[in-house]
């Protein structure tokens, strides 16, 4: 079954606002087992020139993976979600994800497409803290494999 | 700003990182993706994969550790894209064994380096297009 083409171009509320803390930033540098002193000393964040400890450069699909499983859960959308995969995904920041911050995602859908009996739709997540200042776009592509008509 | 060396042609050297299922598992948690194609075999192998497979975001994640190691600050990395080309296809108890390598492919007119990664597993590319635009 095709994709609804009419999500083309939706742009979805922002969502709730999701705080960073530092504990959270250290289960996930933990996670990916990843020692960086950056993910876990204010100190030594503070040494390389940021206020507070940063977080990992992927770390921002945390919140952004939670705004698109409302577009891919849509079921006016039409998506097989059992034979959905990871295709692309892009981070570009304007400065680091850190501690303190409060963020909201909006998401656009910014392509949706047939190729090779795949379905594949392409997002753009866009990240600011509460205050509106941008941080960083998360360019997501996933694919539904053997869907499409 | 970074002490590291980063002019073209520069060469990250390989590195190489077990995963296990333990790891996913752990990212799981960690990153609220609790998908279960990257902890349950028997679903797994019902969707037809051929075992439990790595989640590419931890795939992305290990791999920009060659580059986040290399240059110190974390924070230096401005820009990271990956296209997820094979699924990483972790066994138990045997696991899976990423080997990552990087090499500058330019200066940009603004300064920031761009680094292409290499990323395989047995020899075979898991993420292609992998890039990351780097402050130096």
């Amino acid at each position: 079954m095709p994709l609804n083409q009419s999500f083309v171009g939706r742009t979805y509320p922002p969502t709730e606002p999701y705080e960073v803390g530092r504990e959270k930033i250290r289960e996930f540098a933990d996670a990916i087992n990843d020692d960086n002193p950056a993910y876990r000393s204010p100190e030594a964040a503070r040494a390389l020139g940021h206020p507070d400890v940063i977080a990992p450069p992927t770390f921002a699909i945390v919140v952004t993976m939670a705004a698109s499983r409302v577009l891919i859960a849509d079921p006016e959308l039409g998506i097989d979600y059992s034979r959905v995969v990871h295709g692309e995904q892009r981070f570009v920041h304007a400065r680091p994800v850190r501690a303190g911050d409060v963020l909201q995602v909006t998401l656009r859908v910014a392509d949706i497409r047939s190729a090779a009996g795949n379905d594949i739709v392409s997002t753009e997540a866009d990240v600011t803290t509460t205050e509106g200042e941008h941080v960083l776009t998360a360019y997501s592509t996933i694919v539904a494999r053997g869907t499409a008509a | 700003m970074s002490a590291a060396v980063l002019d073209v042609g520069t060469e990250i050297p390989e590195r190489e990182f077990p995963i296990s299922r333990y790891d996913l598992i752990r990212y799981a948690g960690a990153s609220g993706d609790f998908n279960v194609i990257h902890w349950n075999e028997r679903i797994a192998t019902s969707v037809g994969l051929p075992n439990v497979i790595a989640h590419g975001m931890f795939t992305m994640a290990t791999a920009i550790r060659v580059v986040t190691d290399y240059v110190g600050d974390p924070g230096a990395v401005v820009e990271y894209g990956v296209r997820f080309t094979r699924p990483v296809v972790v066994p138990d108890p045997e696991g899976a064994v990423l080997s990552v390598r990087g090499v500058v492919r330019a200066i940009r007119e603004d300064g920031l380096a761009e680094i292409d990664l290499t990323a395989t597993v047995n020899g075979e590319t898991v993420l292609a297009k992998a890039r990351a635009v780097v402050r130096r």
